[in-house]
């Protein structure tokens, strides 16, 4: 009697040290195949790696990126729906941080703080980060959003379901719900320009030079090159996006 | 030894089976055939998503028509500026080329998005001017040829 | 101005401090806040249901299978409003199709399914298996049939057949119970797991849903036995009172322990999002949190609850307690969800202002859908109620 209650004792003890074994051998396998967290890695090297360089010294907030997008991309003239937009940032003298967008900048802005009050005030570009830890890309439960082999973080309009989890998981504020179409909207990088050899509406259409992109592979193009020559640094740094969007001169009031 | 199996698990076995049988053949049938060819996503996407319709040409499209503008604005301080910054997306014009077909840019607050003065823009980078003061009332294009800025006109 | 948008332009005049353009609206409204609730009633509801089978709580015997046919109404309505609030709902089935194995929200349809038909439907066969033969038998006309396809074409009820009815049942309990926590915790990692919202970000939240669930379960299972006690002029045994009040008294306190812990490290730590989150709590979450949540939700429940199980008071008095208990408990749960869910949208990314929320009343997305939402599970509780009757069924030994 005693030694059928040791065995089955010693019975179970195994089953459950085996199960336990064979979760936890599970659980890192999962792990390493990268099922958990997405992080695309570039593996076509004969592509190009696009990245984005914004030189805050050279914006002026004429809001002339975010009106080309919307005219380049169809994308609804009301002000609460943008793929890229201008910020204006005013520090007071008593240190205040005043921010502000009308429109998404694109109509310029128009100074209402004195001067007297300004201890400095600067104008911040904003646009998909294109990140390559890219969180919306992580949470998107069919697939419906995907980084390109390029780099690209697009958007396939045929598949999105309109769950909105993507939205949420932006931690740049740079996705929107279509209010026509009804499915996720972002800046794509004009991926449909990049691929004609065009560069994106906003960089095309900046009077100044202040936003650049190019292939961060190629040493001698002029986005590595405006890496090497400034200290840049992305937005966020503390949630590891993997963002490809380098502001020079990025000053510390910026969200 | 008699192996015993009750009949429920029998039954619910079958059914299972039967059930995802089922589900795995309608999965083959209505998943998209280019899915996960790149990554998690419709590989046709890629090609949707570079299909689309270009609006703005580049400034290089505006040259083939408009040489004597190329060489005018090459000699003044606009000389960095690609035409569509002021003239808005070219692509149709270039195509039909019907002058309605593009902007016309006109006003002083076409011209203050840029050259208003904004504590927020340096003036290394750009010229400003206030325009409550400055020629008040007038067109900018009256005295300043948006080709080539500091060729007064008076 | 486009009309469509005029409730935009009603919140942009609205808007406080600085948000980024796109965050004008609430992407994830009130039907995104009735999801997590019906799910954490299933939730609840089972984990109170496996009491009884599992640690062999008698007194429950009487809610066993009315815990369980609540459960089964309320799963079967909790897709629903997932579907109705998206923007594509014809294309939801890509969610089965190709789900993204790094996305919470796509284990979504297979752990509803391994739910719905491992857990729930096979507990619930194995329970009643033996009165569907006996019943298949008794009726006439369509209903014998129906009862004849529920039993899937068994009909042996010899003790051996009617043991393995037993041993598999409570396998099946044994495998729900984390089964459940699966189901309702996964909903609590979807926020958890999203680092761009300091106010949904913490490890802690599948825990705290899915003790709010089980306190919202219990109560609810607790308010269904008093009323259809009631209907069916059936004596309420104020033992079954006290013990689930017992239950829900512990769990309500655990529930309170993890969210003021969640609350205090946030405090403590005062990270970056600190000053907006302060500002979100004190100022358009104060009632739903504090009130709403906090007091009548939470606390006055648990005070009641040891006022009752300490002192001494007419039945009457006690049943109309615990009802009201109930009620608050049921309150309190919903606003949690409106809290994180609504709370978690009204701030900006940029942790510098406020975006407002405005409820429609009609449309896919509004209020008058949630509340459908809402109460076609007790139609649908109806409807199970008398097609599979726990009273009528047949008992051990006959």
């Amino acid at each position: 009697m005693g030694n059928e209650k040791l065995k089955s004792t010693r019975r179970k003890f195994i089953k459950s040290a085996a199960a336990l074994a064979g979760t936890s051998l599970g659980l890192s396998l999962l792990n390493a195949s990268g099922l958990l967290i997405h992080a695309a890695e570039p593996e076509d090297k004969d592509l190009p790696w696009y990245g984005i360089g914004i030189d805050i010294e050279k914006c002026i907030g004429c809001g002339n990126c975010a009106r080309a997008c919307k005219m380049e991309n169809d994308v609804p003239k009301e002000p609460f729906f943008f793929r890229t937009w201008v910020e204006q940032y005013t520090v007071k003298n008593n240190g205040e941080v005043d921010i502000s967008s009308p429109d998404g900048g694109i109509e310029g802005f128009e100074q209402k703080i004195p001067d007297s009050d300004i201890f400095k005030s600067y104008f911040v570009p904003k646009m998909c980060n294109h990140c390559y830890k890219s969180p919306c890309t992580q949470v998107c439960p069919v697939g419906a959003t995907y980084v390109s082999p390029e780099g690209v973080v697009l958007i396939d309009e045929k598949y999105c379901i309109g769950c909105r989890y993507c939205v949420q998981a932006c931690p740049y504020g740079c996705r929107f719900i279509h209010p026509v179409k009804n499915v996720a909207n972002k800046c794509t990088f004009c991926y449909h320009r990049l691929k004609k050899g065009l560069a994106p509406a906003c960089m095309e259409n900046c009077p100044t030079g202040a936003r650049i992109y190019g292939n961060l592979r190629d040493k001698d193009s002029e986005l590595v090159k405006f890496l090497k020559e400034h200290i840049t640094q992305v937005l966020r740094p503390n949630l590891n996006t993997g963002s490809k969007l380098y502001y020079n001169e990025l000053s510390s009031e910026v969200r | 030894m008699k192996f015993y199996i009750p009949p429920q698990i029998t039954r619910l076995a079958l059914a299972f089976a039967v059930f995802i049988a089922l589900f795995l053949v309608v999965r083959h049938q209505i998943k998209p055939k280019s899915f996960g060819k790149y990554g998690h996503y419709r590989a046709e996407s890629l090609v949707e998503n570079a299909s689309i319709d270009i609006n703005y040409a580049g400034q290089t499209a505006c040259f083939d028509c408009h040489e004597d503008i190329r060489d005018l604005k090459e000699t003044d301080a606009h000389s960095g500026l690609h035409c569509e910054i002021c003239h808005g997306p070219g692509e149709k014009h270039v195509n039909s080329a019907d002058a309605a077909d593009i902007i016309i840019p006109a006003g002083r607050e076409f011209c203050g998005r840029c050259h208003s003065k904004n504590a927020g823009k340096s003036e290394d980078v750009i010229m400003q001017v206030d325009l409550k003061e400055h020629n008040v009332g007038k067109n900018c294009t009256e005295c300043h040829n948006p080709h080539a800025p500091w060729e007064m006109k008076n | 101005m486009d009309p469509t948008f005029q409730h935009l332009y009603d919140i942009l005049a609205n808007q406080q401090g600085y948000i980024f353009p796109n965050e004008i609206e609430l992407q994830w409204g009130i039907l995104i806040v009735i999801y997590p609730f019906i799910t954490g009633l299933v939730a609840g509801a089972f984990i109170l249901a496996s009491l009884e089978r599992v640690f062999n709580v008698k007194i429950l015997k009487a809610t066993y299978q009315l815990a369980l046919l609540t459960a089964l109404a309320f799963l079967i309505v909790a897709p629903m409003p997932l579907i109705s609030h998206l923007s594509q709902p014809q294309r939801a089935y890509e969610i089965m199709i190709t789900p993204h194995s790094s996305s919470a929200m796509a284990i979504f349809g297979f752990v509803y399914l391994w739910y719905l038909m491992v857990v729930l439907l096979l507990e619930i066969w194995f329970d009643y298996r033996h009165s569907f033969v006996v019943w298949s038998n008794e009726k006439k006309g369509v209903m014998k049939w129906v009862y004849r396809i529920l039993t899937l074409g068994i009909s042996d009820i010899s003790p051996r057949v009617l043991k393995w009815d037993k041993k598999l049942g409570y396998i099946i309990t044994i495998i729900g119970i984390p089964s459940a926590f699966i189901l309702h915790g996964y909903v609590g990692f979807i926020f958890g797991s999203i680092k761009a919202n300091p106010w949904w970000s913490t490890p802690l939240m599948p825990i705290i849903f899915l003790f709010s669930a089980m306190v919202s379960g219990i109560a609810l299972v607790m308010l269904v036995y008093m009323v259809i006690s009631y209907i069916r002029k059936q004596n309420i045994d104020i033992n079954v009172l006290n013990t689930i009040g017992r239950y829900l008294f512990f769990v309500l306190l655990l529930d309170f322990t993890l969210e003021g812990l969640d609350q205090i490290q946030r405090i403590y730590e005062a990270e970056e999002s600190f000053q907006i989150l302060k500002l979100l709590v004190s100022g358009k979450l104060y009632l739903t949190l504090f009130v709403s949540q906090g007091l009548v939700g939470t606390l006055i429940p648990m005070i009641t609850l040891v006022f009752l199980q300490f002192t001494k008071h007419k039945f009457k008095f006690q049943k109309a307690i615990y009802f009201i208990i109930c009620i608050l408990v049921l309150i309190g749960v919903y606003s949690m969800r409106w809290n994180v869910v609504i709370g978690g949208q009204l701030f900006s990314k940029s942790f510098a202002g406020f975006t407002g929320f405005k409820l429609n009343l009609i449309g896919l997305d509004g209020t008058l859908m949630a509340i459908f939402w809402m109460v076609i599970p007790f139609a649908i509780l109806a409807f199970l109620l008398w097609l599979l009757p726990p009273w009528k069924m047949v008992k051990e030994g006959e």
